[in-house]
């Protein structure tokens, strides 16, 4: 076990632990954002650079500062180690650099994009952009894509996370499709034009931490902030069959898989889940799904940090681990 | 397109052997690190470019995927996505040998040959690349063509220069 | 004369064979170590010889070798460094191409130290020519006994082969070459948990060094690593091969014990020979493009006024506020007709082509100030563009995945820093910098600023 502190809250978790899922274990405005990693893809994370965090003690042993920010999402804590996230202005000041290089080739054409309103980029570009922009010089661009009847790829939004990538290779069969091209001309694509089909191809979708690969069933449907989301189950040979539904009134406009709070998978589901069952009679539902993240779903969560309320809920987490210590119960953080 | 009924996607029985031998210097399963020796190689053999059953023929010989060859032959400047002329003039354009003229030479380039940068004069003979650092910057300017790099570049050499290649392909040819 | 080591015997007709090169004392250091010295020994030896990384980080040789995990089970791999691409650099395609077999011995070297049984030479791939040099200086090697099974009778086997690039600078990022070497995109791992000497080629212990740092090694076993400690000032041991390029009477590769003062390698006819055309003195990048261009006064001499010498120490000296680094040895001169603007167009130019695109800032925040500086140059810049681009790449600086991040942002960062005038220039004159060569036309005096009464 490796004791560590993030912004003045001290937790205690397995040794392996990435700084990003102690945070988590935390929970609350100390976590840091994350746009490419994600917990059930291996080799994701550390390239979009939003989580850099500062580490202010690198562990017990070596009380001295790490020289540059590290990923949280792939840096294992140390013993003793301090880390600071909201505290530090550095990090806060490189996190607002990273959010607008990903927004500076982005269309922002929320208004017409189907992610709109469950969109990590528009989470964190409130969050943490700048409501003007300093680019001045042309975008790239792409034209948007059809790869297979089901699934659209809309390049000019991808940031290029690679989750979807990884998707291809540990979920199904075969990998058609890949990261070409290099450098700020790098895009998702098959090459030559190729279907992507195969059972597990829509989780696709569901990684996509914005509206480049978006569902063509649900295309235009609906605003997603207009739909009921319930949380349903089926019997399915090839999946967990655990989904949420997406419908208006009786209608069931798209099938995704469950997202935490994190915005993640856990128990990716198949195709015939995804695009097959769209009448409520296909499912038992569980009932309502509560959503506690996202952006528009979850209603303007997006005030800038507020200091005082900060200092104030990390003095109500403290009070908390406190809580906890005098329980007798050191794990109950990681149960 | 046409070069796709003209080729003849196998290489030679010498190539073969020279892939194996190769394959053979990684460890067991480690073949795909083959891969960009062996583009080079199919590069070479293909008429200088790459073209997606060349791309698929590597694949099946290195026992990879498709997209996993398209990755990186997209990846890497050196390979050629499109057709070519017969002699790349692959002039370098970075600091050192900017600093020496390649801006001049590249300019005087496009005008000889009346195009611009990536693009195959008319008689299909040059394709004119502007392309980073050669490492070659004390003889700079510098422009690779073929196997060799020609140093020293001055718009006066160009010319000789261009003929001498011209005569050395139409050598080759007949 | 002073000592050469690497260069030596450069000029000996026929040193690229085995003959001549064994005839001139060659395969004496691998003799010497394998018959008489343990792979520890052979470490400790480069340990006190003080050699640094002649790549670029200059990190100590000899620590780097100690990093390798021998108790893995796993095989250990050596992998050379030869994607020299950094632009200003080409000192190891002088060696490869002229001196083979040094760097052959040192690679043998370098694997019994660290228990290699094969080894690799990642050499980018526009260098065709030098390939059959290799291979053919490989097989000589092999051929005398020096590589292959139980070499010399000492039970330590070798294999050594040679590996073509694609054409990718990022490439020469030690982690990015593995990559690239297992047959994939040269993308950069993450460190952690990617560190080489533990997991690195296919997730083996590895050793990367450059050719220059390998072919070092024969001299240190040769004359021992106290001996070779002793060239050079303080942690700056020993000779480095200098790569002259730009605005000087002669450019070309030289070898120089680290400690030379920077003013005698530019104006002495034994270097450079002083700057061409007779003219001044602007600027020079001192380590290769990477590294934080100085201008006349401050690569000559310190801010302390000090003269300042070829040695990492001395040419960081003062931080990037008014120092630099030896980086690579890239050593690239400009004289007075220069366009500082133009030359950091060319160079952001550069590192936008070469970003992998794999982390968000690099990718791009290159490509941002790549644009913002062409319009600059071409005469459309704008009073905040200035501010901009130093902004932009204080945000790239320190937050990428690789070094090629801070690669790109130091030329932007140290070009404000020192020429700003050469800026604000293009913006109040838009219509004269449109001529590609305005400061040749007309160079840009420095306004000298008078004390008031």
């Amino acid at each position: 076990m490796a004791k560590i502190t993030i912004d003045g809250i001290e937790t205690e978790v397995p040794d392996g632990t990435t700084i990003l899922n102690a945070a988590r274990q935390i929970g609350g405005a100390i976590v840091p954002p994350a746009m490419c990693y994600y917990t059930s893809l291996q080799q994701s994370g550390g390239k979009c650079r939003v989580c850099l965090v500062r580490v202010a003690q690198a562990s017990a042993r070596d009380p001295r500062p790490l020289p540059k920010l590290v990923a949280s999402c792939s840096t294992p804590v140390q013993d003793g180690m301090i880390v600071e996230n909201i505290t530090s202005p550095d990090v806060l000041e490189a996190r607002k650099g990273v959010v607008e290089f990903l927004l500076i080739n982005h269309p922002l054409d929320c208004p017409i994009c189907d992610q709109a309103g469950e969109c990590d980029l528009q989470d964190l570009s409130y969050a943490h952009g700048l409501a003007t922009t300093r680019y001045e010089e042309e975008r790239r661009t792409f034209e948007p894509i059809d790869i297979g009847d089901k699934i659209k790829l809309h390049m000019t939004r991808c940031i290029l996370c690679y989750r979807c990538t990884y998707v291809a290779d540990q979920l199904t069969d075969e990998r058609r499709h890949g990261v070409l091209n290099r450098g700020d001309r790098a895009e998702i694509g098959t090459y030559i034009q190729k279907a992507i089909d195969n059972d597990f191809s829509g989780n696709m979708i569901d990684v996509c931490p914005v509206g480049a690969l978006t569902d063509r069933t649900f295309r235009f449907k609906s605003r997603v902030w207009f739909t009921r989301p319930l949380d349903a189950h089926r019997n399915c040979e090839k999946c967990c069959g655990k989904v949420v539904l997406w419908t208006k009134g009786e209608e069931v406009l798209r099938v995704t898989a469950r997202k935490d709070k994190y915005g993640e998978v856990h128990e990716f589901i198949c195709n015939e889940c995804r695009f097959e069952h769209k009448n409520l009679s296909d499912w038992v539902v569980e009932g309502p799904r509560h959503i506690d993240r996202h952006s528009v779903i979850s209603q303007n969560h997006y005030e800038k940090i507020n200091l005082v309320a900060l200092k104030k809920e990390i003095e109500r987490q403290i009070q908390f681990q406190k809580g906890r210590t005098n329980g007798n119960n050191p794990n109950a953080l990681t149960a | 397109m046409g070069t796709q009924s003209q080729h003849n996607t196998t290489f030679s029985p010498e190539t073969l052997e020279l892939v194996k031998r190769i394959i053979a210097r990684y460890p067991e399963g480690k073949q795909k690190s083959a891969l960009l020796p062996v583009l080079h190689l199919a590069q070479a053999e293909f008429g200088g470019w790459l073209s997606t059953e060349t791309m698929d023929y590597v694949a099946s010989l290195l026992d990879i995927k498709p997209i996993e060859v398209y990755e990186v032959a997209t990846f890497y400047t050196m390979f050629n996505l499109k057709p070519v002329g017969k002699c790349v003039l692959e002039v370098c354009r970075t600091g050192p040998c900017a600093l020496r003229g390649s801006d001049d030479i590249i300019e005087h380039l496009q005008k000889k040959l009346n195009i611009r940068d990536g693009e195959t004069s008319a008689d299909g003979m040059f394709t004119l690349m502007t392309v980073e650092c050669l490492a070659s910057c004390g003889t700079a300017p510098v422009m690779q063509v073929g196997d060799h790099y020609i140093e020293n570049l001055s718009c006066e050499s160009l010319d000789e220069i261009l003929d001498r290649l011209r005569a050395q392909h139409e050598q080759k040819a007949s | 004369m002073r000592r050469q080591l690497l260069l030596k015997d450069i000029n000996v007709p026929g040193i690229q064979s085995y003959d001549v090169y064994r005839r001139q004392g060659g395969y004496t250091a691998v003799e010497k170590a394998l018959r008489g010295m343990s792979p520890e020994q052979v470490t400790e030896e480069v340990k006190l010889s003080g050699l640094r990384g002649r790549g670029g980080a200059g990190f100590p040789t000899g620590l780097k070798w100690t990093f390798i995990d021998r108790k893995s089970g796993k095989p250990v791999y050596l992998v050379c460094n030869a994607d020299e691409s950094e632009p200003g650099t080409f000192k190891d395609r002088y060696l490869l191409e002229h001196i083979p077999h040094l760097l052959i011995e040192g690679m043998i070297l370098a694997s019994y130290a660290i228990g290699a049984n094969t080894a690799y030479i990642y050499m980018r791939g526009e260098f065709r020519w030098i390939f059959p040099i290799l291979e053919r200086a490989i097989a000589e090697a092999k051929a005398a006994g020096f590589l292959g099974s139980n070499i010399l009778g000492s039970g330590f086997s070798l294999e050594i082969h040679v590996h073509p690039g694609g054409g990718a600078y990022i490439c020469g990022e030690e982690t990015a070459l593995l990559e690239s070497l297992e047959g994939k995109r040269g993308n950069p791992r993450l460190k952690p948990p990617y560190f080489p000497a533990v997991m690195g080629l296919y997730h083996c212990p590895t050793l990367v060094n450059n050719v220059e740092t390998l072919a070092t090694v024969p001299s240190i076993i040769t004359m021992g690593g106290a001996e070779y400690a002793r060239i050079g000032v303080g942690k700056s041991t020993g000779t480095k091969l200098i790569s002259a390029s730009g605005h000087i009477n002669k450019p070309g590769v030289y070898e120089i014990e680290l400690g030379l003062p920077v003013e005698e390698f530019i104006y002495s006819d034994e270097y450079c020979g002083g700057i061409w055309k007779g003219r001044q003195l602007k600027a020079v990048v001192a380590g290769g493009s990477s590294v934080p261009i100085l201008p006349a006064d401050l690569i000559l001499k310190t801010a302390k006024g000090e003269p300042r010498l070829m040695t990492y120490e001395s040419l960081a000296e003062g931080g990037f506020q008014t120092g630099t680094m030896l980086g690579s040895g890239g050593f690239i001169v400009m004289d007075e007709t220069t366009c500082i603007v133009r030359n950091l167009w060319n160079f952001t130019r550069f590192y936008h082509h070469e970003s992998c695109g794999q982390c968000s800032p690099c990718r791009e925040g290159t490509g941002w100030m790549e644009k913002v500086l062409h319009r600059i140059e071409h005469g459309e810049g704008r009073p905040h563009d200035i501010d901009l681009l130093d902004d932009v790449a204080k945000k790239i600086e320190g937050k990428t995945i690789c070094p090629l991040g801070d690669a790109a942002a130091w030329p932007v960062s140290s070009a404000i820093r020192h020429f700003r005038e050469d800026f604000e220039y293009h913006i109040r004159y838009p219509e004269k910098v449109r001529n590609p060569k305005h400061f040749e036309i007309e160079p840009l005096v420095p306004r000298r600023h008078l004390a008031t009464a």
